[in-house]
Protein backbone atom coordinates (compact mmCIF):
# COMPACT_ATOMS: atom_id res chain seq x y z
CA UNK A 1 0.00 0.00 0.00
CA UNK A 2 1.23 3.24 -0.91
CA UNK A 3 1.54 5.86 2.04
CA UNK A 4 2.87 8.76 0.37
CA UNK A 5 3.96 10.20 -3.06
CA UNK A 6 6.22 12.53 -4.56
CA UNK A 7 6.12 13.85 -7.77
CA UNK A 8 8.54 17.05 -9.58
CA UNK A 9 9.28 18.34 -6.29
CA UNK A 10 11.95 21.24 -7.12
CA UNK A 11 13.02 23.70 -4.30
CA UNK A 12 14.82 27.11 -5.22
CA UNK A 13 16.60 29.07 -2.24
CA UNK A 14 16.99 32.59 -2.69
CA UNK A 15 19.42 35.31 -1.72
CA UNK A 16 20.07 38.66 -2.79
CA UNK A 17 22.37 38.12 -5.12
CA UNK A 18 21.18 34.82 -6.80
CA UNK A 19 18.46 32.06 -6.89
CA UNK A 20 19.92 28.73 -5.97
CA UNK A 21 17.88 25.35 -7.15
CA UNK A 22 18.31 23.10 -3.99
CA UNK A 23 16.13 20.21 -5.15
CA UNK A 24 15.14 19.60 -8.21
CA UNK A 25 12.21 17.79 -10.18
CA UNK A 26 12.19 14.58 -7.21
CA UNK A 27 9.26 12.04 -7.72
CA UNK A 28 9.07 8.90 -5.89
CA UNK A 29 6.41 6.55 -4.29
CA UNK A 30 6.76 5.52 -0.45
CA UNK A 31 4.87 2.38 0.57
CA UNK A 32 3.60 1.59 4.29
CA UNK A 33 6.18 0.24 6.82
CA UNK A 34 9.10 1.27 4.51
CA UNK A 35 12.42 2.03 5.40
CA UNK A 36 14.10 4.59 3.15
CA UNK A 37 17.55 5.72 3.15
CA UNK A 38 19.03 9.02 1.88
CA UNK A 39 22.52 8.86 0.84
CA UNK A 40 24.04 11.95 -1.54
CA UNK A 41 27.54 14.25 -1.40
CA UNK A 42 27.23 16.78 1.49
CA UNK A 43 25.20 19.64 0.83
CA UNK A 44 23.32 18.34 -1.63
CA UNK A 45 20.28 19.19 -0.06
CA UNK A 46 19.14 15.90 1.81
CA UNK A 47 18.16 18.12 4.54
CA UNK A 48 16.35 20.70 2.62
CA UNK A 49 13.94 17.51 1.54
CA UNK A 50 13.17 16.06 4.78
CA UNK A 51 12.20 19.81 6.21
CA UNK A 52 9.86 20.39 2.66
CA UNK A 53 8.34 16.51 4.09
CA UNK A 54 7.57 17.77 7.46
CA UNK A 55 5.99 21.46 6.65
CA UNK A 56 8.75 23.00 8.35
CA UNK A 57 9.61 24.66 4.87
CA UNK A 58 7.75 24.96 1.46
CA UNK A 59 8.29 23.71 -1.41
CA UNK A 60 8.82 25.95 -4.96
CA UNK A 61 7.25 23.51 -7.17
CA UNK A 62 5.86 20.09 -7.04
CA UNK A 63 3.14 17.63 -5.37
CA UNK A 64 3.28 15.82 -1.95
CA UNK A 65 0.38 13.66 -1.63
CA UNK A 66 -0.41 11.93 1.86
CA UNK A 67 -2.55 8.18 0.50
CA UNK A 68 -3.72 7.60 3.83
CA UNK A 69 -6.16 10.40 5.91
CA UNK A 70 -4.66 12.98 8.60
CA UNK A 71 -1.51 11.18 7.65
CA UNK A 72 0.98 12.81 10.55
CA UNK A 73 5.18 13.10 10.14
CA UNK A 74 7.30 13.25 12.62
CA UNK A 75 10.47 14.33 12.48
CA UNK A 76 13.84 13.65 14.36
CA UNK A 77 16.71 15.95 13.82
CA UNK A 78 19.74 16.06 14.05
CA UNK A 79 20.72 17.49 17.45
CA UNK A 80 18.27 15.29 20.30
CA UNK A 81 17.55 19.11 21.36
CA UNK A 82 16.32 17.85 24.80
CA UNK A 83 15.66 20.42 27.07
CA UNK A 84 18.03 20.42 29.49
CA UNK A 85 15.20 21.89 32.21
CA UNK A 86 12.88 19.44 31.47
CA UNK A 87 12.91 15.98 33.21
CA UNK A 88 13.29 12.89 30.54
CA UNK A 89 9.57 12.21 30.81
CA UNK A 90 8.94 16.17 30.61
CA UNK A 91 10.57 16.26 27.08
CA UNK A 92 9.01 13.45 25.68
CA UNK A 93 5.72 15.16 26.14
CA UNK A 94 6.81 18.49 25.09
CA UNK A 95 5.38 17.08 21.31
CA UNK A 96 1.86 16.48 23.03
CA UNK A 97 1.94 19.26 25.05
CA UNK A 98 1.74 21.63 21.80
CA UNK A 99 -0.52 19.87 20.09
CA UNK A 100 -3.08 20.55 23.10
CA UNK A 101 -3.61 18.50 26.26
CA UNK A 102 -1.68 15.59 27.42
CA UNK A 103 -4.23 12.76 27.50
CA UNK A 104 -3.49 10.42 30.26
CA UNK A 105 -3.54 7.55 27.51
CA UNK A 106 -1.38 9.49 25.68
CA UNK A 107 1.33 9.22 28.75
CA UNK A 108 0.73 5.94 29.46
CA UNK A 109 1.86 5.56 26.09
CA UNK A 110 5.00 6.94 26.71
CA UNK A 111 6.02 5.90 29.67
CA UNK A 112 5.53 2.12 28.02
CA UNK A 113 7.81 3.40 25.23
CA UNK A 114 10.68 4.38 27.96
CA UNK A 115 9.84 1.05 29.95
CA UNK A 116 10.17 -0.87 26.17
CA UNK A 117 13.73 0.85 25.20
CA UNK A 118 14.72 0.38 28.83
CA UNK A 119 14.90 4.42 30.16
CA UNK A 120 12.04 4.23 33.04
CA UNK A 121 14.49 4.41 35.83
CA UNK A 122 15.68 7.84 34.29
CA UNK A 123 12.57 9.17 33.02
CA UNK A 124 12.38 11.38 36.14
CA UNK A 125 16.28 12.67 35.86
CA UNK A 126 17.39 15.04 33.55
CA UNK A 127 18.96 15.02 30.07
CA UNK A 128 22.54 15.77 31.27
CA UNK A 129 23.11 12.39 33.48
CA UNK A 130 21.83 10.51 29.91
CA UNK A 131 24.59 9.07 28.03
CA UNK A 132 24.49 10.30 24.05
CA UNK A 133 23.01 7.24 22.70
CA UNK A 134 19.95 7.68 25.24
CA UNK A 135 19.53 11.26 24.35
CA UNK A 136 18.94 9.89 20.79
CA UNK A 137 16.43 7.37 21.77
CA UNK A 138 14.53 9.76 24.15
CA UNK A 139 14.10 11.90 21.27
CA UNK A 140 12.68 9.28 19.12
CA UNK A 141 10.13 8.88 22.02
CA UNK A 142 9.56 11.81 22.48
CA UNK A 143 8.87 11.79 18.24
CA UNK A 144 7.29 8.46 18.50
CA UNK A 145 4.93 9.96 20.94
CA UNK A 146 2.95 11.72 18.97
CA UNK A 147 2.02 8.49 16.80
CA UNK A 148 3.47 9.59 13.29
CA UNK A 149 2.61 7.44 10.42
CA UNK A 150 5.88 8.79 8.31
CA UNK A 151 9.23 9.15 10.54
CA UNK A 152 11.68 12.03 9.30
CA UNK A 153 15.34 10.97 10.92
CA UNK A 154 17.93 13.72 9.82
CA UNK A 155 21.36 11.74 10.39
CA UNK A 156 20.22 10.19 13.68
CA UNK A 157 23.45 8.71 14.65
CA UNK A 158 26.03 10.96 13.49
CA UNK A 159 26.64 12.70 16.93
CA UNK A 160 27.46 9.42 18.56
CA UNK A 161 30.71 7.61 18.62
CA UNK A 162 31.27 4.34 16.49
CA UNK A 163 29.97 2.28 18.51
CA UNK A 164 26.80 3.66 20.25
CA UNK A 165 26.13 4.41 16.59
CA UNK A 166 25.94 0.66 15.56
CA UNK A 167 23.86 -0.57 18.93
CA UNK A 168 21.38 2.45 18.34
CA UNK A 169 21.05 2.18 14.52
CA UNK A 170 20.11 -1.61 15.75
CA UNK A 171 17.75 -0.27 18.92
CA UNK A 172 15.94 2.26 16.23
CA UNK A 173 15.35 0.07 13.84
CA UNK A 174 13.77 -2.25 15.74
CA UNK A 175 11.62 0.49 17.59
CA UNK A 176 9.99 1.36 13.86
CA UNK A 177 9.86 -2.03 13.23
CA UNK A 178 7.70 -3.34 16.37
CA UNK A 179 5.85 0.07 16.28
CA UNK A 180 5.01 -0.69 12.36
CA UNK A 181 6.53 2.94 11.11
CA UNK A 182 7.51 3.97 7.49
CA UNK A 183 10.91 6.05 7.70
CA UNK A 184 12.87 8.20 5.62
CA UNK A 185 16.33 8.64 6.70
CA UNK A 186 19.05 10.84 5.73
CA UNK A 187 22.54 9.83 6.18
CA UNK A 188 25.89 9.92 5.10
CA UNK A 189 26.87 6.58 6.28
CA UNK A 190 26.72 4.11 3.16
CA UNK A 191 27.00 1.22 5.70
CA UNK A 192 24.42 2.46 7.73
CA UNK A 193 21.79 2.82 4.84
CA UNK A 194 22.80 -0.57 3.43
CA UNK A 195 22.27 -2.11 6.68
CA UNK A 196 19.02 -0.58 7.60
CA UNK A 197 16.93 0.33 4.82
CA UNK A 198 14.42 -1.42 1.99
CA UNK A 199 15.68 1.12 -0.24
CA UNK A 200 18.48 3.45 -1.16
CA UNK A 201 18.14 6.31 -2.94
CA UNK A 202 21.36 8.19 -4.22
CA UNK A 203 21.41 11.63 -4.87
CA UNK A 204 23.05 13.61 -7.11
CA UNK A 205 25.30 17.15 -6.35
CA UNK A 206 22.98 20.23 -6.30
CA UNK A 207 20.41 20.76 -7.65
CA UNK A 208 19.77 17.40 -6.34
CA UNK A 209 18.03 14.80 -8.50
CA UNK A 210 17.31 11.04 -7.45
CA UNK A 211 20.35 9.69 -9.27
CA UNK A 212 19.83 6.23 -8.54
CA UNK A 213 17.25 3.78 -6.54
CA UNK A 214 18.83 0.54 -4.98
CA UNK A 215 16.30 -1.80 -4.03
CA UNK A 216 18.25 -3.80 -1.06
CA UNK A 217 17.95 -7.30 -1.54
CA UNK A 218 20.22 -9.37 1.35
CA UNK A 219 20.05 -13.02 2.08
CA UNK A 220 19.02 -13.55 5.35
CA UNK A 221 18.44 -9.77 5.98
CA UNK A 222 17.58 -9.74 9.72
CA UNK A 223 18.80 -6.52 11.80
CA UNK A 224 21.35 -3.76 10.62
CA UNK A 225 24.43 -5.06 12.54
CA UNK A 226 23.13 -8.60 11.52
CA UNK A 227 22.96 -7.34 8.16
CA UNK A 228 26.89 -5.89 7.70
CA UNK A 229 27.53 -9.14 7.27
CA UNK A 230 25.69 -10.36 4.42
CA UNK A 231 27.21 -11.36 1.41
CA UNK A 232 25.58 -8.65 -1.18
CA UNK A 233 26.98 -6.08 1.83
CA UNK A 234 30.15 -4.61 0.18
CA UNK A 235 28.90 -4.80 -3.71
CA UNK A 236 26.20 -2.16 -2.42
CA UNK A 237 28.68 -0.30 -0.53
CA UNK A 238 31.14 -0.53 -3.91
CA UNK A 239 28.66 0.52 -6.08
CA UNK A 240 26.66 3.30 -4.23
CA UNK A 241 29.86 4.68 -3.23
CA UNK A 242 30.96 4.85 -7.47
CA UNK A 243 27.32 6.94 -7.48
CA UNK A 244 28.45 9.29 -5.08
CA UNK A 245 31.28 10.30 -7.09
CA UNK A 246 33.36 11.88 -4.74
CA UNK A 247 36.21 13.41 -4.90
CA UNK A 248 38.96 14.82 -2.18
CA UNK B 1 31.46 10.73 55.05
CA UNK B 2 33.09 8.05 56.63
CA UNK B 3 32.28 5.73 54.24
CA UNK B 4 34.57 7.78 51.67
CA UNK B 5 38.16 6.30 51.18
CA UNK B 6 41.35 8.14 52.69
CA UNK B 7 42.34 9.58 49.87
CA UNK B 8 38.70 11.05 48.88
CA UNK B 9 39.00 12.55 52.77
CA UNK B 10 41.76 13.87 51.90
CA UNK B 11 40.55 15.48 48.86
CA UNK B 12 37.54 17.21 50.49
CA UNK B 13 39.90 18.47 52.90
CA UNK B 14 41.91 19.89 50.83
CA UNK B 15 39.32 22.04 48.76
CA UNK B 16 37.49 22.81 52.40
CA UNK B 17 41.49 24.29 53.76
CA UNK B 18 41.58 25.90 49.98
CA UNK B 19 38.25 27.35 50.61
CA UNK B 20 38.82 28.74 54.40
CA UNK B 21 41.96 30.23 52.57
CA UNK B 22 40.21 32.41 50.28
CA UNK B 23 37.77 33.44 52.97
CA UNK B 24 40.67 34.23 55.33
CA UNK B 25 42.70 36.70 52.96
CA UNK B 26 39.59 38.54 51.89
CA UNK B 27 39.18 39.37 55.17
CA UNK B 28 42.68 40.08 56.37
CA UNK B 29 42.78 42.36 53.17
CA UNK B 30 40.02 44.89 54.18
CA UNK B 31 41.28 44.83 58.34
CA UNK B 32 45.25 45.29 56.90
CA UNK B 33 43.43 48.64 55.04
CA UNK B 34 41.63 49.72 58.09
CA UNK B 35 44.20 48.89 60.00
CA UNK B 36 47.14 50.89 58.12
CA UNK B 37 44.25 53.63 57.28
CA UNK B 38 43.76 54.26 61.16
CA UNK B 39 47.25 54.35 61.98
CA UNK B 40 48.28 56.64 59.12
CA UNK B 41 45.65 59.02 60.68
CA UNK B 42 46.81 58.89 64.02
CA UNK B 43 50.71 59.66 63.49
CA UNK B 44 49.42 62.14 61.38
CA UNK B 45 51.08 60.57 58.01
CA UNK B 46 47.85 61.53 56.47
CA UNK B 47 45.19 64.57 57.19
CA UNK B 48 42.05 62.79 58.93
CA UNK B 49 40.64 65.94 58.36
CA UNK B 50 40.99 65.59 54.42
CA UNK B 51 41.08 61.62 54.40
CA UNK B 52 38.81 60.49 57.78
CA UNK B 53 39.70 57.56 59.50
CA UNK B 54 38.06 54.63 60.32
CA UNK B 55 37.81 55.63 63.68
CA UNK B 56 35.94 58.45 62.46
CA UNK B 57 33.74 56.98 60.35
CA UNK B 58 32.93 54.17 63.01
CA UNK B 59 31.54 57.39 64.97
CA UNK B 60 29.70 59.08 62.60
CA UNK B 61 27.40 55.76 61.49
CA UNK B 62 27.15 55.50 65.30
CA UNK B 63 25.74 59.56 65.69
CA UNK B 64 23.71 58.69 62.56
CA UNK B 65 22.21 55.40 64.55
CA UNK B 66 21.47 57.95 67.47
CA UNK B 67 19.90 60.29 66.19
CA UNK B 68 18.03 57.98 63.83
CA UNK B 69 18.77 59.60 60.49
CA UNK B 70 20.85 56.70 58.86
CA UNK B 71 17.51 54.61 58.83
CA UNK B 72 15.53 56.94 57.02
CA UNK B 73 18.69 57.45 54.49
CA UNK B 74 19.46 54.24 53.92
CA UNK B 75 15.91 53.07 54.03
CA UNK B 76 14.92 55.66 51.43
CA UNK B 77 17.86 54.70 49.09
CA UNK B 78 16.89 51.00 49.85
CA UNK B 79 13.45 51.79 48.34
CA UNK B 80 14.15 54.18 45.79
CA UNK B 81 16.83 51.32 44.46
CA UNK B 82 14.26 48.01 44.72
CA UNK B 83 11.06 50.15 42.91
CA UNK B 84 13.56 50.88 40.41
CA UNK B 85 14.90 47.50 39.78
CA UNK B 86 11.52 46.02 39.73
CA UNK B 87 10.16 48.47 37.45
CA UNK B 88 13.05 48.53 35.19
CA UNK B 89 13.18 44.35 35.04
CA UNK B 90 9.50 44.40 34.17
CA UNK B 91 10.49 46.59 31.16
CA UNK B 92 13.05 44.89 30.35
CA UNK B 93 12.06 41.54 29.75
CA UNK B 94 8.16 42.83 28.41
CA UNK B 95 9.84 44.79 26.11
CA UNK B 96 12.21 42.42 25.12
CA UNK B 97 9.84 39.67 24.85
CA UNK B 98 8.22 42.16 22.68
CA UNK B 99 11.16 43.26 20.00
CA UNK B 100 11.47 39.21 20.06
CA UNK B 101 7.96 39.04 19.21
CA UNK B 102 8.28 41.20 16.52
CA UNK B 103 11.86 41.45 14.37
CA UNK B 104 10.47 44.29 11.87
CA UNK B 105 10.11 46.71 15.31
CA UNK B 106 13.02 45.50 16.46
CA UNK B 107 14.92 46.32 13.31
CA UNK B 108 13.34 49.59 13.00
CA UNK B 109 14.13 51.08 16.62
CA UNK B 110 17.31 49.26 17.06
CA UNK B 111 19.36 52.26 16.26
CA UNK B 112 17.23 54.57 18.91
CA UNK B 113 17.77 52.08 21.41
CA UNK B 114 21.40 52.20 20.84
CA UNK B 115 21.32 55.36 21.08
CA UNK B 116 19.09 55.87 24.04
CA UNK B 117 21.64 53.25 25.69
CA UNK B 118 24.82 54.99 25.25
CA UNK B 119 23.66 58.62 25.67
CA UNK B 120 25.53 59.65 29.25
CA UNK B 121 21.87 60.18 31.34
CA UNK B 122 23.25 63.00 34.06
CA UNK B 123 23.32 65.13 30.97
CA UNK B 124 19.53 64.59 31.04
CA UNK B 125 19.64 65.65 34.68
CA UNK B 126 18.62 69.15 34.26
CA UNK B 127 16.26 68.23 31.71
CA UNK B 128 14.45 65.84 34.74
CA UNK B 129 14.58 68.19 37.44
CA UNK B 130 12.46 70.34 35.02
CA UNK B 131 10.46 68.20 33.08
CA UNK B 132 9.17 65.83 36.81
CA UNK B 133 10.25 68.27 39.44
CA UNK B 134 13.05 67.46 41.67
CA UNK B 135 11.34 64.61 43.84
CA UNK B 136 11.60 61.06 44.45
CA UNK B 137 9.75 60.63 41.26
CA UNK B 138 12.90 62.39 39.27
CA UNK B 139 15.34 59.97 40.81
CA UNK B 140 13.19 56.71 40.07
CA UNK B 141 12.98 58.75 36.76
CA UNK B 142 16.89 58.68 36.54
CA UNK B 143 17.49 55.41 37.63
CA UNK B 144 14.86 53.97 35.22
CA UNK B 145 16.74 55.39 32.21
CA UNK B 146 19.85 54.31 33.37
CA UNK B 147 18.58 50.89 33.56
CA UNK B 148 16.11 50.05 31.37
CA UNK B 149 17.96 50.61 27.73
CA UNK B 150 20.60 48.63 28.87
CA UNK B 151 17.98 45.71 30.45
CA UNK B 152 15.77 45.87 27.11
CA UNK B 153 18.91 45.20 25.05
CA UNK B 154 20.37 42.29 27.33
CA UNK B 155 16.97 40.95 26.99
CA UNK B 156 16.50 40.60 23.37
CA UNK B 157 19.86 39.89 22.93
CA UNK B 158 19.94 36.33 24.61
CA UNK B 159 16.38 35.84 23.39
CA UNK B 160 17.25 36.29 19.90
CA UNK B 161 20.33 33.92 20.83
CA UNK B 162 18.10 30.79 22.03
CA UNK B 163 19.58 27.58 20.51
CA UNK B 164 17.86 27.60 17.05
CA UNK B 165 17.88 23.81 17.38
CA UNK B 166 15.32 24.32 20.29
CA UNK B 167 13.16 26.32 17.96
CA UNK B 168 13.38 24.00 14.89
CA UNK B 169 12.17 21.16 17.52
CA UNK B 170 8.83 23.15 18.11
CA UNK B 171 8.28 24.35 14.63
CA UNK B 172 8.45 20.58 13.68
CA UNK B 173 5.46 19.90 16.28
CA UNK B 174 3.89 22.92 14.33
CA UNK B 175 4.13 25.34 17.88
CA UNK B 176 2.65 28.78 17.51
CA UNK B 177 4.73 31.75 18.36
CA UNK B 178 3.15 31.83 21.76
CA UNK B 179 3.99 28.21 22.56
CA UNK B 180 7.41 28.79 21.64
CA UNK B 181 8.09 31.78 23.59
CA UNK B 182 6.46 30.12 26.72
CA UNK B 183 8.19 26.61 26.38
CA UNK B 184 11.49 27.62 25.19
CA UNK B 185 12.52 31.35 25.18
CA UNK B 186 11.57 31.90 28.52
CA UNK B 187 12.71 28.55 30.10
CA UNK B 188 15.64 28.36 28.49
CA UNK B 189 17.10 32.16 29.49
CA UNK B 190 16.57 31.69 32.91
CA UNK B 191 20.29 31.99 33.39
CA UNK B 192 20.31 35.16 31.08
CA UNK B 193 17.83 37.02 32.97
CA UNK B 194 19.11 36.53 36.01
CA UNK B 195 22.23 37.48 34.85
CA UNK B 196 21.15 41.06 33.52
CA UNK B 197 18.72 41.37 36.96
CA UNK B 198 22.54 41.41 38.64
CA UNK B 199 23.12 43.92 36.09
CA UNK B 200 19.82 45.73 36.45
CA UNK B 201 19.92 46.18 40.13
CA UNK B 202 23.84 47.80 39.87
CA UNK B 203 22.09 49.78 37.21
CA UNK B 204 19.32 50.95 39.51
CA UNK B 205 21.79 51.55 42.71
CA UNK B 206 23.90 54.07 40.12
CA UNK B 207 20.74 55.61 38.98
CA UNK B 208 19.37 56.34 42.51
CA UNK B 209 22.30 57.53 44.01
CA UNK B 210 22.79 59.76 40.78
CA UNK B 211 19.35 61.21 41.14
CA UNK B 212 19.88 61.51 44.42
CA UNK B 213 23.06 63.54 44.39
CA UNK B 214 21.37 66.15 41.90
CA UNK B 215 17.85 66.33 43.74
CA UNK B 216 16.91 65.14 46.78
CA UNK B 217 16.61 65.60 50.23
CA UNK B 218 17.23 62.08 51.92
CA UNK B 219 18.75 59.37 51.03
CA UNK B 220 22.75 58.09 50.80
CA UNK B 221 23.14 60.46 47.58
CA UNK B 222 21.79 63.16 49.61
CA UNK B 223 23.80 62.68 52.59
CA UNK B 224 26.95 62.54 50.32
CA UNK B 225 26.14 65.95 48.83
CA UNK B 226 24.98 67.33 51.85
CA UNK B 227 28.69 66.33 53.34
CA UNK B 228 30.91 67.64 50.88
CA UNK B 229 28.78 71.10 50.78
CA UNK B 230 29.97 71.64 55.16
CA UNK B 231 33.16 69.73 54.50
CA UNK B 232 32.11 66.98 56.44
CA UNK B 233 34.31 64.82 54.70
CA UNK B 234 33.91 62.11 57.60
CA UNK B 235 29.95 61.89 56.41
CA UNK B 236 31.03 61.64 53.16
CA UNK B 237 32.95 58.69 53.55
CA UNK B 238 30.53 56.82 56.17
CA UNK B 239 28.12 57.13 53.19
CA UNK B 240 30.43 55.68 50.44
CA UNK B 241 31.03 53.24 52.91
CA UNK B 242 27.59 52.58 53.52
CA UNK B 243 26.87 52.26 49.71
CA UNK B 244 29.27 49.62 49.75
CA UNK B 245 27.71 47.57 52.10
CA UNK B 246 24.35 47.99 50.07
CA UNK B 247 26.06 47.12 46.95
CA UNK B 248 27.08 44.63 48.52
CA UNK B 249 23.50 43.26 50.12
CA UNK B 250 21.78 43.77 46.34
CA UNK B 251 24.40 41.58 44.82
CA UNK B 252 24.37 38.51 47.70
CA UNK B 253 20.28 38.89 47.69
CA UNK B 254 20.07 38.06 43.68
CA UNK B 255 22.38 35.39 44.28
CA UNK B 256 20.85 33.76 47.01
CA UNK B 257 17.25 34.46 44.76
CA UNK B 258 19.87 32.06 41.19
CA UNK B 259 20.24 29.73 43.70
CA UNK B 260 16.99 29.35 45.05
CA UNK B 261 15.30 29.20 41.03
CA UNK B 262 18.78 26.34 40.38
CA UNK B 263 17.45 24.34 43.27
CA UNK B 264 13.91 24.62 42.06
CA UNK B 265 15.02 23.74 37.98
CA UNK B 266 16.81 21.09 39.03
CA UNK B 267 20.06 22.86 38.57
CA UNK B 268 20.21 23.24 34.60
CA UNK B 269 23.31 23.03 32.88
Amino acid sequence: MKILSVSHLSKNYHDLKDEIPAIKEITFDLEDQEFISIVGPSGCGKSTFLSILSGLDQQSDGEITFHKKNCKVGYMLQKDSLFPWKSVLENCLVGLEVEGKVKEEDKKEVLRLLKTYGLSEFQDKYPKSLSGGMRQRVALIRTLALKPDILLLDEPFSALDYQTRLALSDDVYQIIKKEKKTAIMVTHDLAEAISISDRIFVLSKRPATIKKIYEVKLTNKKTPIHNRKCKEFSAYYDQIWRDLDVHV
Amino acid sequence: MSMFSQEHQAFLKKKKRGKRKIIFFRIFILFLFLALWEIASDQKWINSFLSSSPKLIFQTILSLIKTNDLWQHVGITIFETILSFLIASFLGISIGAFLWWHPMIEKIVDPYLTVCNSLPKVALGPLIIIWVGASTRSIIFMALLIATFLSIIDIYQSFVTTEQNYIILMKSFHATKRQIFLKVILPSNIGQIIKSLKINIGMSFIGVIMGELLVSKKGLGYLIMYGSQVFNINLVISSVFLLGLLSFSFYYLICLFEKQIQKKNGSTE
